[in-house]
């Protein structure tokens, strides 16, 4: 039985706006969600190419959860988004040609060749880049969220995790000193029903991943994770709530992981029908058809928005195909920190 | 200048920093109202309050990464192990995050782990390690062990400066044996700056933490042979002061390089080994290592006095390496 409180679809467009977006940030959420797939999906033509070393992961069907959260972050708050969550990076500002950079190992990409995939971040984003061990960013969100309470700053956290991760004893540590403290952070999980081929009754023994908030002394909440805008809301009432002093929230989005756990994998184990069934509630699809019943949005819209999303990608590959690769000559600097290196805004 | 005990130096270089500067703050298991395990922040909490002297749930990775997370943010967070052996829990966050964040990230993270290490008082295995080795491998990461009071304030204040991590191993068995004069201002003590504990001609010893002063009870009895003995204390083993070694190995030709940790892949390896690539020619004998053997530590006193270098065992070392 469910303990988590199932939170249920958005109706109106007036309710959308007493949560906080109008008419314009709705189309920059749907145009988030188009350059979020559109980044993925080019890619995958770059990895065909052979132009991007090593694997490669996407977060398709997940786009309307990461561009749900991180809509409802404030501009002071800070995440720690994983594979999945490439949305994050795109609503707080990532360009996407650093992306590709980044893809590619190139000199422009965030980590400047040293680290692949998206284990990157803007730190001046507000974003903490992630490692691949998961849930290890957990513990780092929710000191995050430790700082800004022993600063009494009006600041949240927000940290990701897999159901496959709940399995971790970072999970349960980082929920548990949360809990105690009252800290203000949000923990997301992205329920994508798959751990690499491990179905979620072989990762945890509960219903929802989020009943497991009640134990630690705060709310659990599932919320359908192809729907954008219940995403937002219930992200945007946690992270609120946090800022107020009410603690953490435990926030599953539950979506289904699209294609395999990265390129090389064809999910043979993932039974046909539920991707079809999922296929059925695409979140940019569902999103589109929402807009149009309940925000007017126009073809004429719809077509700007998709080629201003087109020119995007296509001057942001050729921009990073000018990328140079980095010297090898710098492979040993910046092993350990330098005084310099924290003259940031978060060190001062 | 007042005489403090090597803890009353640790205490008073944590409580100088967190007068100094608000950024500090400490966090661990029993760290709060009871002062910590060994008395290092007593009376702590009531000086700086509940959100700078945080009693943690019993949660390494919790602590370890909350730390992270922290340093990120800008504050200057010291974690305290209650034993270095608990270490093993926050590995991944201390190795695979914290390490690497700031050459693949850009991310600075300037924080201290604080590690009551070393054995000699029937710990058993999982209360006596000196576990710096493993961490002196890990690019990204500073590991520093003093020996002296005076080094014990002044490293510890170079660490929380220090913008990368550093894990600060303070060894037990020094806590409330080793007295010596600490300045009651404010000083640093460079790290990578090896310290000459005793002068010597004949052989020269490079150690750190506790063993100094097996050493230093090893050459005074040599002292009636007359062998002169130099006593090298790396402070830090890493990054660690290859300049000092090698100017004491060409000084004296003769080394014993010698540490409590076990034998197999520990520090001393790499020492030796740039002795052999950098200082070959001035050698007049083989180094020699002198560590504890490759095996958990034990808990009997007998086993434990076989098991950490003694003052015998390097009173023989150095005198073989005399008579080369």
């Amino acid at each position: 039985m469910a303990i988590a409180r199932e939170a249920g679809p958005v109706g109106s467009i007036h309710e959308v706006r007493e949560a906080g977006l109008d008419r314009e940030d709705l189309l920059g959420v749907y145009r988030a969600m188009l350059v979020t797939r559109g980044v993925e999906e080019r890619g995958h033509i770059l990895y065909r190419q052979g132009k991007i070393p090593g694997s490669f992961y996407t977060g398709r069907g997940n786009e309307g959860a990461s561009v749900g959260v991180a809509t409802a972050m404030g501009p002071d708050d800070v995440g720690t988004p994983l594979h999945r969550d490439m949305g994050v990076h795109i609503v707080r500002g990532v360009e996407p040609w650093r992306i590709f950079a980044q893809y590619m190992g190139r000199q422009d990409g965030p980590t400047h060749g040293r680290d692949g995939n998206v284990h990157m971040a803007d730190s001046q984003l507000g974003l903490i880049a992630m490692v691949s061990h998961l849930p290890a960013m957990l513990p780092v969100a929710t000191g995050c969220a430790l700082a800004f309470r022993i600063r009494e700053e009006a600041r949240v956290a927000v940290g990701w995790f897999g159901e496959g991760a709940s399995a971790r004893g970072d999970t349960h540590e980082s929920m548990t000193l949360a809990g105690t403290r009252t800290l203000p952070v949000v923990y997301i999980c992205d329920n994508n029903q798959w751990a690499y081929s491990t179905p979620t009754h072989l990762e945890f023994a509960t219903e929802h991943v989020a009943d497991r908030a009640q134990a630690y002394g705060f709310e659990g909440v599932v919320v359908d994770g192809t729907d954008v805008l219940a995403v937002y809301r219930e992200a945007k009432r946690a992270i609120e709530k946090a800022r107020a002093g009410g603690g953490p929230t435990l926030i599953e989005c539950l979506t289904l992981r699209m294609e395999g756990h990265a390129v090389h994998d064809d999910a043979f184990y993932v039974p046909k029908p539920m991707f079809e069934q999922w296929a059925e509630s695409d979140p940019i699809e569902r999103f589109r058809t929402w807009l149009r019943d309940n925000a007017g949005l126009t073809d004429e819209e719809e077509n700007e928005i998709a080629a201003g999303v087109k020119k995007l990608l296509n001057d942001s590959l050729q921009r990073a195909e000018e990328s140079p690769q980095p010297d090898p000559a710098d492979l040993t600097k910046g092993v350990f920190a330098s005084p310099e290196d924290l003259d940031t805004p978060h060190h001062k | 200048m007042p005489e403090l005990t090597y803890l009353q130096a640790i205490s008073d270089g944590l409580r100088t920093e967190m007068r100094r500067d608000k950024r500090v703050f400490l966090i661990g298991e029993d760290v709060g109202v009871y002062g910590g395990a060994f008395k290092v922040s007593l009376g702590f909490q009531e000086e700086f309050g509940p959100w700078r002297v945080i009693d943690a749930p019993l949660a390494e990775t919790a602590i370890v990464g909350g730390c992270t997370g922290a340093a990120i943010m800008g504050l200057r967070p010291v974690a305290e192990m209650q034993f270095a052996d608990f270490i093993s829990c926050g590995w991944d966050q201390l190795v695979t995050v914290a390490a690497k964040q700031r050459w693949r990230a850009g991310t600075p993270v300037p924080m201290v782990v604080r590690l009551p290490s070393g054995g000699g008082f029937s710990g058993g295995p999982f209360h006596s390690q000196n576990p710096e080795s493993s961490f002196a491998h890990i690019p990204g990461l500073k590991c520093v062990c003093p020996a002296t009071p005076e080094d014990a304030k002044g490293l510890l204040i170079s660490a929380i400066e220090d913008p990368s991590p550093v894990l600060y191993f303070e060894h037990k068995h020094l806590y409330r044996r080793i007295k010596g004069e600490v300045p009651e201002e404010r000083y640093t003590t460079p790290l990578g700056k090896a310290r000459i504990h005793r002068e010597g001609s004949d052989v020269s010893v490079i150690t750190w933490g506790a063993m100094v002063y097996t050493a230093d009870e090893a050459a005074q009895q040599l002292d009636s042979d007359g062998v002169s003995v130099e006593i090298l204390d790396l402070r830090t083993v890493m990054p660690w002061d290859k300049a000092a070694v090698l100017e004491s190995v060409r000084k004296t030709s003769k080394v014993l390089v010698l540490h409590e940790d076990t034998r197999t892949g520990g520090f001393g390896g790499e020492i030796a080994a740039t002795i052999a690539e950098e200082a070959f020619e001035d050698l007049d004998a083989p180094v020699k290592r002198l560590a504890a053997p490759d095996t958990p530590v034990p808990f009997s006193p007998t086993l434990e006095k076989a098991f950490i270098p003694q003052v015998d065992d390097v009173v023989a070392g150095l005198r073989e390496l005399a008579e080369y």
